[in-house]
């Protein structure tokens, strides 16, 4: 599949790296969601999947190591109608950037956070990341990495996020169909997207992730928090992928008392009859 | 001009009695100046603030007292020997001493017999009116801005009963400013960034910078703005940033602790040429040093923030008046130049409150980014321009694509390693530093042009230089001078370099243990400043301190 609208570009990427096809997936879910790219603004930290917004036709926000949340939460603060895709790493999201991980799961400002989760630090070359499995031996755990996975779906539905899904680069129209689901959600949206790396993590690579995982069927009630908690734990011999939670909940738009009035930020003025008011009540 | 110092506990509601106080001496038509001593703890402790008021303009705090209202033991015994004889110490009934000066009424007994202990303070509000010669004309006016309506009329009564529970201890003055504002330069910073026509404003809880995020919050339905509460100053400084990308004009504050925090942001800003006001209140460090304390030791710090080079702009507040202006003309330098820039404030100033003549937002003309686009070629956000400045796009708001990059990068915002584009992009941003020097603002003169010895400062000690030279030319003979920096990055030298040719000596004052402008200064024009008068205590230097240091001689 090509899309026009999004356009392709030559990327820094290792030929068989999962971020292409997420790469791929993000282009196609947005052409078929009717975006346009002036529409959209995709915005990163730093690490090869942090490059994504380099490789797509849209408004880019390629900002510093882990701090893509603030910012672009900000930006859809500063214009509702920007639609705004943090697309990045999983040392980016959640090793550097773990505390506004968390925070922005509070916020709940209607933007969408896609993350390359191979389970690896990529452009550093190949340290543990805050995924990387318990004995994965690296050029820094030498020994294997002994400290405990982060689970991010499992913690995003502890912190209170309305839309948490897990997905796999080796099923694309499932992906594509989430994308699509988690742009369209009306707040914080987190897909976590496994991937594997191909120079780096020689543990969890393609087959390994093909093997486990399975698309959750029609059967599973997404709407269950205790469920959704125990299917995202679900990580060893079977790896279920698909929308783990989902919640209707209020936004931050809806919630903030200047937002909440339909007038995007940007567009606002300040009266200066207000203001010589707001002066002469100092006096 | 009358000096009152009014002391006691954390938690006592000195707060609000001093608030209620200096506004009624403002309606009275007094200028008023009045600095805030406080601990960094909710209950107990020693706090104090002086109310320096009077007919006269008034720059700085004084030490020495005409009265003192005394709300525990301690405040007497720390004060008292700060007390003029003719001064007097206001308390309770039930505090003992036997000082002549003292006048003890009953404040308690009172306050319980109007049924509300809590109006102890309003009853001190009365008997200082008394004391003073002053009337009870704007009590009820006043006091409904800081008293909730169920509590007014208990209180108007225990202003009265107050009043009338003394005579008058010195003689009326005629105040004639009751158009003035009364302001702290912290809530001149707040009020001046609206008039700028910020929209967003984040940050992260810290002394002394919160009454700025305080006061936003307080006005933002009103204002139309939002102001966000940030899980770190990294988040806060990288919101405003995407805020500021995002077209919403934005602002972050703290203090120098959390300054350290977002500095890798700030060059982010300098970088990605995203526009940024960040102001840093700053308090003595190193680390926590003293919370609730004020110094002028980030200069250095701040000028130079950041690993690699990028234009920045670094003002420093000098008076309230100055921190509505230049927080006004803050948002516009980054506007216009793409950069981020940093207003310098302490909490000294920030917290002082002055008289001053009510702000005009007109005589500023605020510029914003481009909402639209007309040029035939392709926008490229880092276009390659004379003075290198590009034009600002905002995204959705064209059809044009912004994109924006910490890594280097091409015109069109895409990462590059090309040397020659590397050397044309850091030549493109740094040539934004000769037009900045353009807009610098030469320092405050002050005194007589006849001078033999000037005085160098910046920032918040404006006031008490300017005290001080007054003091000192108070004779018939005047020989001082003073420059004042207000712009301190880049430093504009110009006028230094005139008056330092002229000068027989110079004396370098500043709130911190180096002597961090002189250092500066001596770097960009090789003039070495030897004498220096640095206080590092965590309180700020008066002008009377700064006479006396000048005429002990242990400055040559």
């Amino acid at each position: 599949m090509k899309t026009k609208t999004f356009c392709t570009y030559e990327t820094a990427w290792c030929p068989g790296c999962g971020n292409f096809t997420i790469l791929e997936c993000l282009k196609i879910a947005l052409e078929q969601l009717g975006k346009n790219p002036s529409e959209v603004l995709i915005a990163a930290g730093i690490g090869q999947a942090a490059k994504t917004p380099q490789y797509i036709n849209a408004n880019a926000f390629c900002g510093l190591h882990g701090r893509s949340l603030p910012a672009a939460v900000a930006a859809k603060i500063a214009n509702e109608r920007l639609t705004v895709i943090v697309d990045t790493g999983d040392g980016d999201s959640y090793g550097e950037g773990g505390n506004h991980f968390i925070h922005n799961i509070r916020r709940n400002v209607d933007i969408t956070h896609f993350v390359h989760d191979n389970q690896i630090y990529g452009l550093t070359k190949g340290q543990a990341s805050p995924t990387s499995m318990i004995g994965l031996k690296t050029g820094v755990q030498i020994d294997g990495n002994f400290n405990e996975p982060l689970n991010p779906v499992l913690l995003a539905i502890a912190c209170g996020a309305g839309f948490v899904a897990r997905a796999f680069t080796g099923h694309k129209e499932h992906l594509i169909a989430l994308m699509k689901q988690a742009i369209k959600y009306k707040g914080y949206a987190l897909v976590d997207i496994l991937q594997p790396c191909v120079s780096f993590n020689k543990t969890n690579t393609f087959t390994w992730y093909n093997r486990r995982v399975y698309e959750l069927d029609e059967s599973y009630n997404h709407k269950n928090k205790i469920d959704a908690m125990q299917k995202a734990m679900e990580f060893g011999d079977r790896i279920p992928i698909g929308l783990l939670y989902r919640e209707d909940k209020v936004t931050f738009h809806q919630k903030n008392a200047i937002l909440n009035q339909g007038t995007p930020l940007l567009d606002r003025k300040t009266d200066l009859n207000y203001m010589n008011q707001l002066i002469k009540s100092y006096t | 001009m009358y000096n009152l110092l009014i002391g006691g506990a954390a938690g006592q509601g000195i707060d609000t009695t001093v608030s209620i106080l200096e506004k009624l001496l403002k309606c009275s038509g007094y200028n008023v100046f009045t600095t805030r001593d406080f601990m960094s703890r909710v209950r107990g402790g020693h706090n104090f603030s002086l109310i320096r008021f009077g007919i006269k303009s008034i720059y700085s705090h004084s030490n020495r007292l005409d009265g003192i209202v005394a709300l525990d033991e301690e405040t007497i015994q720390l004060h008292k020997e700060q007390l003029e004889d003719s001064g007097f110490i206001l308390c309770d009934t039930k505090l003992s001493g036997l000082d002549s000066r003292l006048i003890r009424i009953q404040m308690d007994a009172m306050a319980k017999g109007l049924g509300n202990p809590q109006v102890s303070g309003s009853i001190a509000v009365g008997a200082v009116l008394k004391l003073f010669g002053e009337s009870l004309d704007n009590v009820r006016t006043v006091l409904q801005i800081f008293i909730k309506q169920q509590y007014l009329d208990v209180n108007v009564k225990a202003v009265e009963e107050g009043y009338a529970s003394t005579e008058t201890h010195f003689s009326h003055l005629n105040g004639m400013y009751c158009d003035q504002m009364l302001i702290s330069g912290s809530k001149a910073v707040a009020i001046g960034a609206i008039c700028a026509g910020l929209r967003f404003y984040s940050a992260y809880p810290m002394s002394p910078s919160t009454v700025i995020m305080e006061t936003l919050a307080s006005k933002a339905d009103e204002a139309g703005i939002v102001v966000e509460q940030a899980e770190d100053e990294i988040a806060a400084i990288n919101m405003a940033l995407g805020a500021s990308y995002g077209g919403a004009r934005a602002m972050t504050g703290t203090s120098g602790g959390g300054f350290s925090l977002m500095v890798e942001a700030l060059g982010l800003s300098g970088m990605a040429e995203i526009p940024l006001v960040v102001i840093d209140v700053q308090r003595p460090g190193p680390v926590t040093g003293l919370p609730t304390r004020t110094e002028q030791s980030d200069l250095k710090f701040v000028i130079s923030a950041s690993q690699g080079e990028f234009p920045r702009m670094v003002i420093a507040l000098r008076n309230a008046y100055d921190a509505f202006y230049q927080t006004m003309r803050a948002f516009n330098l980054a506007e216009k130049y793409q950069i981020p820039v940093i207003l310098l404030s302490d909490q000294y100033l920030g917290d002082t409150t002055f008289t001053v003549n009510p702000f005009n937002p007109e005589k500023i003309q605020m510029i914003s980014p481009k909402l639209e686009y007309t040029e035939n070629t392709e926008y490229l956000r880092y276009q390659y321009s004379e003075n290198g400045i590009s034009p600002r796009l905002v995204p959705g708001k064209t059809k044009q694509l912004v994109a924006v990059d910490s890594d280097e990068h091409d015109e069109r915002g895409w990462i590059t390693e090309s040397a020659e584009i590397r050397t044309k992009m850091m030549d493109k941003r740094m040539k934004k530093l000769e037009g900045l020097k353009q807009e610098l603002q030469e320092p405050t003169f002050i005194g007589t042009n006849d001078f033999e010895t000037l005085l160098i400062g910046w920032g918040s000690t404006w006031g008490p230089i300017k005290e001080a030279v007054n003091l000192l030319n108070g004779d018939n003979n005047p020989h001082y001078a003073a420059l004042v920096f207000g712009d301190v990055y880049p430093l504009p030298l110009k006028q230094f370099k005139e008056k330092a040719a002229k000068a027989y000596r110079i004396i370098d004052i500043e709130q911190n243990a180096t002597g961090q402008l002189a250092d500066l200064i001596r770097e960009e024009t090789g003039i070495l400043c030897e004498n220096r008068i640095l206080k590092y205590d965590g309180r700020q230097i008066s002008g009377e301190e700064i006479v006396e240091q000048i005429r002990k001689g242990t400055v040559k």
